[in-house]
Parts: C-alpha cells; sequence; structure tokens
C-alpha cells in the first residue's frame, strides 16, 4: 500500500441474508483511492455501490447484511476492526457521506439553516453565531439565498434538499467524500456549481472523492479514475482516458451506448438488452454472459477475474473489445 | 374560441407561496400552449418552479391567478366534482418511484387502485384483466403481481408509477422527472416505453426534467424556465442548434460530456442569486447576467417571437444575436 493511499479495499465480500435467499451484493471487490484522488463508481441499479460505499463506513444494515470478508484500510487504520464509538468518530471527522436518499436524510421539524448549523458546530470550534454565518454561507455555496437560511424542509424543490445535504457534508471538511448520486436531482448548472466546489475542497484541503453515479458524462469532467461495477463486480477500471478512449468491456460499451446523444439524432435508445441477474442466483460463469454479444464458450463456466492490460487498465473479460471498437 | 388543436393552454398562471419572508413567486406569469399528441420539454435551475407549475396545472396545488384550458375547456375554476372527473384525463408521474407509492400494497393493487377509485370497472375479473393488460403494457411480469415495490428496482418501480398513469386512458400526463432517478440503461427502456404509449395513445406530455439529452430526444418543443419564468421556448432541435438567452447558453454549455477530447468550454454564471420571495419586476437574471443593463434591472422582459416559433424574454435578444 503507497504511502499517498487514503483508502484500500481489499477482497470486500457483502452479504444480505433474506429469509429465503442470500443477496451477493459485492463479491470480492478490492481498490485503493490516494489522497486528493477523485474516483468514479459507475453501474446499474443493484450493482452493489450503495453497498461497497456503506461498508467503507461499516454503515451496511445488519440484519440483514454482513460484511462476510474482506479489509478496508482508511488512513492506515483496519476500519472494521474498531468499536463502534471509534468507527464514529471516523466517519464524523474524517469521511462524510451524501446518501443517495436526499428526501429521508433531513429533519423535516428544524429548520434548514438550522440542520447546517448543527453540523458546522459539531465539527468547527466555533460559536453559535460563527456557525450560523457559516451555514449561511454554505447556503449560497450552493446555489441557495441565505435568506431562505429560516424555511423547512418541505417548502425547498427536491434538487434545493440534495444541495442542503451537499452543504452539510462538506461542512464538515472531510479528508475522503463520499457522495452517493450527489447531482441526481440537479440541473446541469446547479450540478457544475456543486462539482466545483467539491473540486475546490479537494484542492484546498487535498480531500479525497469517491463518486457514485450513473452519468458517465459527470465522471468524464471530475474524476480522475473511474470503476465499472456490475452485479457486485468491478469489470472494468482505471484513468478516464484508458477506459473512456479504449473500452475494453462489454457492458461498458453497453452503457455507453445507452446514454441519448446531443449531438446525433436517434429515433431510438439502443440499451442493453434484458436485466442485470438476481443477485442471489448469481450464474456460475460470467454474471453478463447472458447480456453480452461478445461471449463465448469460457463465459459460461469460469468467472473472469479483473486483470491489467498496461497502465493500469483493468477488465474482466474472457473476450474483451479489440482497440477501437 | 381556443384552438382545437392545443391539449392544454395555459395563459399568465401565477402560483405564490406565503413564506415568512413574504410571497415566494415560484411560478410567475408563465403562458404556453401544447399541441394534441406532443410534448412539451420543461427543463431549468434547480428551484425554478417546474415541479409546481405541472402541479398547479393538475389543481394539486390552488394557483395565484391566471387560466388553464384543457382540450378547448376552461377549467381554472372547476369545482370539486368536476376536477374528480378531469384526474381521468389528467395524470402525473412523479420522479421518485419509491415514495409516491403505498409500500404495503402489492403491484397489482397499486395499480388497480385508480380503476377503484373511479369506479370504472362493474367486476372483479374486469379489474384484474384491465391490471393484466396494463402490466403487459408497461413490461411488467405477469409473476410480479404480487410483489411489493420495496422488493423491486426503479426501473420496475417506476413501471408501476406509469401503469397508474395510464390504467384510466388519459389524454394528458405531467411527468415530473420520471427517469432521473435510473441509470441509463434502465432509463432508455423506460423513455422507450413512454414514446411508445404516446404514439399508441396519442397521449399530450408535459416532461419536467433536468437532463438535456433526455428532453432533446423526448420532446417536440422545449420551455426553459428561470427563477418561476419562462426565459426561452422554441423546437427542441431548434433549441440545442441556437440559443438565445443568456441563461439558455449557460445552461447548453454545462451539459457533462463524455468525449473527453471534444470539450465545449462551460459558461460560468456568477453573482448574487435572486431570492423568489418577493423579486423586482424585472429580468430574474440580470443580477447574474453579463449582459444586464439599467433596463434589464427595472422592466420585466415579455417572451417574444424572435424567429418563427422560437420565442425568447430578454430585452437585449436582438442586438446580441444580431437578429
Ligand atoms: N437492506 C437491504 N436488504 C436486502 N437487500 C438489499 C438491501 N440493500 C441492498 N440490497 C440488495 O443488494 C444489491 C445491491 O444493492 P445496492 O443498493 O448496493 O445497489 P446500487 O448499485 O447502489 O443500486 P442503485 O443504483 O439502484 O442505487 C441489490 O440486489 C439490492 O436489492
Ligand atoms: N409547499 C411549498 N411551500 C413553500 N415554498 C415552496 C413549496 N413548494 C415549492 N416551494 C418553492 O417554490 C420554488 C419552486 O419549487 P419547485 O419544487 O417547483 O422547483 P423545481 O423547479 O421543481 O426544482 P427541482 O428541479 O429542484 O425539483 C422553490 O423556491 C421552492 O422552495
Ligand atoms: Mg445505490
Ligand atoms: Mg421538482
Amino acid at each position: 500500500m503507497g504511502e499517498n493511499t487514503l483508502l484500500s479495499v481489499e477482497d470486500l465480500v457483502v452479504k444480505y441474508f433474506l429469509r429465503t435467499s442470500t443477496c451477493e451484493a459485492v463479491n470480492g471487490i478490492s481498490f485503493t483511492i490516494d489522497k486528493g484522488e477523485r474516483v468514479g463508481l459507475v453501474g446499474e441499479t443493484g450493482a452493489g455501490k450503495t453497498t461497497t460505499a456503506l461498508s467503507i463506513l461499516d454503515l451496511v444494515p445488519n440484519p440483514p447484511g454482513r460484511i462476510v470478508s474482506g479489509k478496508i484500510i482508511l488512513n492506515g487504520e483496519d476500519v472494521l476492526a474498531k468499536s463502534e464509538a471509534e468507527v464514529r468518530k471516523i466517519r464524523g471527522n474524517d469521511v462524510a457521506m451524501i446518501f443517495q436518499d436526499p428526501m429521508t436524510s433531513l429533519n423535516p421539524v428544524m429548520t434548514v439553516g438550522d440542520q447546517i448549523t448543527e453540523v458546522v458546530r459539531l465539527h468547527n470550534d466555533v460559536g453559535r453565531f460563527e456557525a450560523m454565518d457559516k451555514a449561511r454561507d454554505m447556503l449560497e455555496l450552493v446555489g441557495i439565498p441565505g435568506e431562505r437560511y429560516g424555511e423547512y424542509p418541505h417548502q425547498f424543490s427536491g434538487g434545493m434538499k440534495q444541495r442542503v445535504l451537499i452543504a452539510m457534508a462538506l461542512a464538515c471538511n472531510p479528508k475522503l467524500l463520499i457522495a452517493d448520486e450527489p447531482t441526481s436531482a440537479l440541473d446541469v448548472t446547479i450540478q457544475a456549481q456543486v462539482l466545483d466546489l467539491i473540486n475546490g475542497l479537494r484542492e484546498k484541503l487535498g480531500m479525497s472523492l469517491l463518486l457514485i453515479t450513473h452519468d458517465l458524462g459527470v465522471v468524464a469532467e471530475t474524476c480522475d479514475r473511474v470503476m465499472i461495477m456490475y452485479a457486485g463486480s468491478i469489470v472494468e477500471s482505471g484513468t478516464i482516458r484508458a477506459v473512456y478512449k479504449n473500452i475494453k468491456h462489454p457492458y461498458t460499451k453497453g452503457l455507453f451506448g445507452s446514454i441519448p446523444r446531443l449531438d446525433i439524432e436517434t429515433e431510438r435508445l439502443d440499451p442493453i438488452k434484458g436485466m442485470m441477474p438476481d443477485p442471489s442466483n448469481l450464474p456460475e460463469g460470467c454474471a453478463f454472459c447472458e447480456r453480452c454479444p461478445n461471449a463465448i464458450e469460457e463465459c459460461k463456466t469460469k468467472r473472469p477475474q479483473l486483470e491489467d492490460i498496461g497502465d493500469g487498465h483493468m477488465v474482466a473479460c474472457f473476450n474483451p473489445l479489440k482497440e477501437g471498437a | 374560441m381556443e384552438n382545437n388543436n392545443y391539449m392544454l393552454s395555459v395563459r399568465n398562471l401565477k402560483k405564490y407561496f406565503n413564506t415568512p419572508g413574504g410571497k415566494l413567486h415560484a411560478v410567475d406569469d408563465v403562458t404556453f400552449d401544447i399541441p394534441k399528441g406532443t410534448t412539451l420539454g420543461v427543463v431549468g435551475e434547480s428551484g425554478c418552479g417546474k415541479s409546481t407549475l405541472g402541479r398547479t396545472i393538475l389543481h394539486l396545488h390552488p394557483k395565484t391567478s391566471g387560466q388553464i384550458i384543457f382540450d378547448g375547456r376552461d377549467i381554472s375554476d372547476v369545482s370539486k366534482a368536476e376536477l374528480h372527473e378531469l384526474r381521468k384525463e389528467m395524470q402525473i408521474i412523479f420522479q421518485d418511484p419509491f415514495s409516491s407509492i403505498d409500500p404495503r400494497m402489492s403491484v397489482k393493487q397499486l395499480i388497480a387502485e385508480p380503476l377503484k377509485i373511479y369506479k370504472l370497472c362493474k367486476s372483479k375479473e374486469e379489474i384484474e384483466q384491465k391490471v393484466k393488460e396494463t402490466m403487459e403494457t408497461v413490461g411488467l411480469a405477469s409473476r410480479l403481481a404480487d410483489s411489493y415495490a420495496h422488493e423491486l428496482d426503479g426501473g420496475r418501480r417506476q413501471r408501476i408509477g406509469i401503469g397508474r398513469a395510464i390504467i384510466l386512458n388519459p389524454s394528458f400526463i405531467v411527468c415530473d422527472e420520471p427517469v432521473s432517478a435510473l441509470d441509463v440503461s434502465i432509463q432508455a427502456q423506460v423513455l422507450n416505453l413512454m414514446m411508445d404509449l404516446q404514439e399508441q395513445r396519442n397521449l399530450t406530455y408535459i416532461f419536467i426534467t433536468h437532463n438535456l439529452s433526455v428532453v432533446k430526444h423526448i420532446s417536440n418543443d422545449i420551455m426553459v424556465m428561470y427563477l418561476g419564468t419562462a426565459v426561452e421556448k422554441a423546437d427542441s432541435k431548434e433549441l440545442f442548434k441556437h440559443q438565445y438567452h443568456p441563461y439558455t447558453k449557460a445552461l447548453i454549455s454545462a451539459i457533462p460530456r463524455v468525449d473527453i477530447d471534444n470539450k465545449s468550454e462551460r459558461i460560468l454564471i456568477r453573482g448574487e442569486i435572486t431570492s423568489p420571495i418577493e423579486p423586482p419586476n424585472a429580468c430574474r437574471f440580470a443580477p447574474r447576467c453579463e449582459y444586464a443593463t439599467e433596463r434589464c434591472h427595472n422592466e420585466f422582459p415579455q417572451l417574444e417571437e424572435v424567429e418563427p416559433g422560437h420565442f425568447v424574454a430578454c430585452h437585449r435578444v436582438r442586438e446580441l444575436n444580431n437578429l
């Protein structure tokens, strides 16, 4: 593990034990995030992105979920070996998370401003009035007039609530920000503003970022590296340039094909056919095999492992796409 | 007499909310028409009033003032009973497929609910039959009939929402960010479904979204809103070719692109954010507009047709775009 590594996830396996089945949500994934590095995690619904993020903070709901095996090393310390109290401290101070579901994470009976002020006071040694000023600044930074400090969450639009949560996460000055679909309810100008804000903090504080999103464009503009996840496994990863300019995994290619394009007229979109297999009933071979136009015999019986094809570009596929495909 | 080709005409619609700081102008003097069987895309900054516009048209919020004409009939001030009947014709699909449906109901029950509310079927069998057909139409496998929504992924949940909206055979649907919570491949499947339904049933949509590539794909016309007002409206293809309002220009330039070698220059929006609470009677974008003059700060710009079918609300539109 390099000196510059902030987070290292090693062979993580997470399952949800349900009454009649076991959901294999995360199946032995490994990755690192360096200090100041921005990594995008992309994949279909149910791929295991949120579960991965929750694992880093030891927040997988138990029951029914459990981290079955693997290691999470944050800042040189083994998160999963720590007591509940110690982990809580890490959560507050080193790592901040913007949760996927903003609508349910705000307190409906407290003003938006007071909620931010509370977080500011928890993480900064400041008095009440200074904290309130800082909370107003944070609101303005995410594009909401400071005078709306005293309003309640139901008076805000969907995207405004999402921005309040972003403001709260950033008020903690974290070393690592885990953002689960942070801009999915925002228009592109506000999104750009929020992403610039996150970038600014990275430069100022050396903050690292794990950005979970469906939007390959956002990843291209915000991240240094990308990991593509499918059915609990990382199927392709590498620098943005390596992956975007030289797609190797047929699933990654399918993801790009599903995006409506602005530059060309398309009558019908061409999504990947079929559905991701049920994680409680994963096939023996490659999980993408059934939907894959490139599948060969081997794919039906063996699970491909991530392999480095040069320059840190990793692919898990027996029959990857050819150059320039 | 109103034009019969329009499914919906909205005239000078206003919706103000009371807040501790004063009246919040969520929708401020918005006017537009939607021809039958077409889609009007509505885009704009988060908090600019898109959802409020959709909800006010459907009378989910009482309007402050203005006129709503639906299929040639003025429905601005309908009675409760009339509204109940109208709801069959006008439906809404919400952004969050999870929080907008009752978790204790099965897929079958959820889709049948509107039928029961409107007592449209004579027998249990008829309801079952209709639900079965609708599930098929929206691509939900019949084996899922007894599942609960939380057991399904977002794409399937959104199909339930669509099923509930179309089972009464409405002619008009407000779609409030119906695909924003979905990943791209499932989003594409749902968009294809919605476009097929439109073609089969000659549906009219208002499609609210912040996703500009989606809106371009699905809309005939696009209306851009800024802080409660309509600032530009044009045919979808035209709008992506020529933007005349400074806000629209900034918006289009900010779309994140996957093509990492052809980045467009993003136009940054700077400056003070105007509060929607008791805003001055002036251009709402003026405080953040690099072209703003005296006049922009003192006079409200009306939407005017600067080219056939292309409407812009900007005092300087002609001079800045050489029109
Ligand atoms: N609390 C839970 N109980 C049971 N199963 C769960 C739970 N949370 C997640 N799962 C299952 O684990 C798998 C991975 O889910 P996860 O939420 O991590 O996916 P995701 O990639 O974040 O998807 P999305 O893009 O929809 O947010 C899914 O099959 C999901 O149904
Ligand atoms: N019930 C309410 N009471 C008071 N203010 C409200 C209420 N609902 C909405 N608003 C305000 O009206 C304005 C418009 O909100 P609306 O939800 O229509 O925005 P939107 O364009 O749909 O935004 P988003 O893209 O974030 O969903 C916002 O300033 C919001 O705070
Ligand atoms: Mg998730
Ligand atoms: Mg909205």
